[in-house]
């Protein structure tokens, strides 16, 4: 076991795990932050997107010990955010177990591509996957932040 | 959560990657190169992937290098795959690499990831075999350069010990046209069934395909029937039958469906980069 800083949703935390635990295994077991939620463990549904210097990452393809030196940010730390009042206002969750994975991957979406056409918001919502088939108005709630977006783009993080 | 553990490492240059592979070898252990990591984790959480010592490449500066030096391109074998994409330097990658898993699961796989991996598909490897492309491998002799055609032979054969590090294309082919298309059984997000890229240097055709044998390859003898004098039907009817064996035969297509839909792909792509035939 090693013991290893991670910087989560701006905090710095001193964790010991094994090199071959995933990222997502110390987000849940060693710092209870269960927001990222542990759906195919096979980095096919995107349920447990994180950001990672404000990159989308399924963090169950990531070991734990790579997110050293990066700074990692769960649902958890998106607090009130724009995003998840998007959701909120376009329905854009049933059951809500892929939510977190979604706003994650958006939250990436809108800080590299601010005004992201058609295309790229199919691109990158194709990596996660809703089984209560909400998808449209998960596509409403992005293209609403989009024009908020070209108004004012403040309200993100900044973890690049 | 992997089922069982190993000592992680993180070499800052080839040689310290090489070296230790060997020091650890010597020691008993069973190591390994990881990259972009997801096949080691996803194999490995089924307990397909031996291992007790993994070695990250991502710190070695030439395996994260991509830029344009005496006139060859240099892509970095750590390099991410949306990385590569977003630079577009070489539109035939960028547009290969898009069709590999989703895009978020990209920003975590790497080129050499995908080209050394286990899966079928493997499509990051089809630009660089439509442009002769050579790849720099590391191992205990320090960097060697070879072409990837006597390299790659429907794996990356690497001995023991070695890794890729860079893969060197010839900046003239990065704007040759070409097509670049990937087939899948339903929808845009179905598993994948064929990709077949096709490269035009100037009278010749070029021909590489994944997904529709066990390995990606450069239809070297298919390319000889497409370059032949004749009706469009007839040279790919030609080409057909140089398809390699075995034809994949499973519950994502028949093998008579998987041909059946290359003869359809080569029709549309061909007719595109060679302009209306009869």
């Amino acid at each position: 076991m090693i013991s290893a800083r991670l910087t989560v949703n701006d905090e710095e935390r001193e964790i010991a795990f094994w090199p071959s635990d995933t990222l997502l295994f110390v987000l849940r077991e060693r710092l209870g932050l269960t927001g990222a939620k542990p759906g195919c463990l096979n980095g096919d549904c995107g349920a447990c997107t994180v950001n990672v210097n404000g990159t989308a990452m399924k963090s169950c393809l990531m070991l734990a010990v790579e997110g050293m030196n990066q700074t990692i940010r769960t649902i958890e730390g998106l607090k009130d955010s724009p995003i998840q009042h998007a959701f909120i206002e376009h329905f854009a969750f049933q059951c809500g177990y892929c939510t977190p994975g979604f706003i994650m991957n958006i939250n990436s979406l809108l800080k590299k591509h601010p005004n992201a056409d058609d295309s790229t918001i199919k691109e990158f919502l194709s990596s996660n996957i809703c089984r209560c088939t909400g998808y449209q108005e998960i596509e409403k709630a992005v293209k609403s932040l989009l024009k908020i977006n070209r108004e004012d783009k403040a309200g993100l993080p900044n973890d690049e | 959560m992997l089922p069982y553990d190993f000592d992680y490492y993180l070499p800052k240059t080839v040689e310290e990657g090489v070296r230790l592979f060997q020091q650890l070898e010597r020691e008993g252990k069973i190591p390994v190169y990881y990259s972009g990591g997801t096949e080691i984790i996803t194999l490995g959480r089924l307990n397909l992937v031996e291992t007790n010592a993994v070695i990250d490449i991502k710190a070695i500066g030439e395996c994260k290098e991509f830029t344009i030096k005496d006139q060859q391109l240099i892509v970095g074998s750590a390099l991410s795959l949306t990385a590569v994409e977003e630079k577009n330097v070489f539109p035939l990658l960028s547009k290969a690499a898009s069709g590999v898993a989703d895009h978020t699961a990209r920003n975590k796989i790497t080129v050499g990831g995908n080209i050394c991996g286990q899966i079928f598909y493997r499509e990051a490897v089809l630009p660089f075999l439509l442009t002769d492309s050579h790849v720099v491998i590391a191992g205990k002799n320090g960097l060697r350069q070879t072409p990837i055609h006597q390299l790659f032979k429907r794996n990356l054969k690497l001995q023991k010990g070695e890794f890729l590090v860079q893969l060197h294309t010839d900046r003239r082919f990065l704007r040759m046209p070409y097509v670049c298309v990937k087939r899948r059984q339903q929808w845009d997000t179905g598993y994948p069934l064929i990709t077949v890229a096709v490269l035009k240097k100037e009278d010749e055709t070029r021909i590489a395909i994944s997904g529709l044998c066990p390995f990606p390859f450069r239809a070297f003898e298919m390319e000889k029937s497409i370059q032949q004098v004749g009706p469009l039907g007839d040279r790919i009817q030609e080409a057909l039958r140089h398809v390699p064996q075995p034809v994949l035969d499973d519950v994502e297509g028949s093998s008579g469906y998987r041909v059946f839909v290359l003869e359809q792909m080569l029709q549309d792509l061909l007719r595109e980069l060679e302009g209306n035939h009869p």
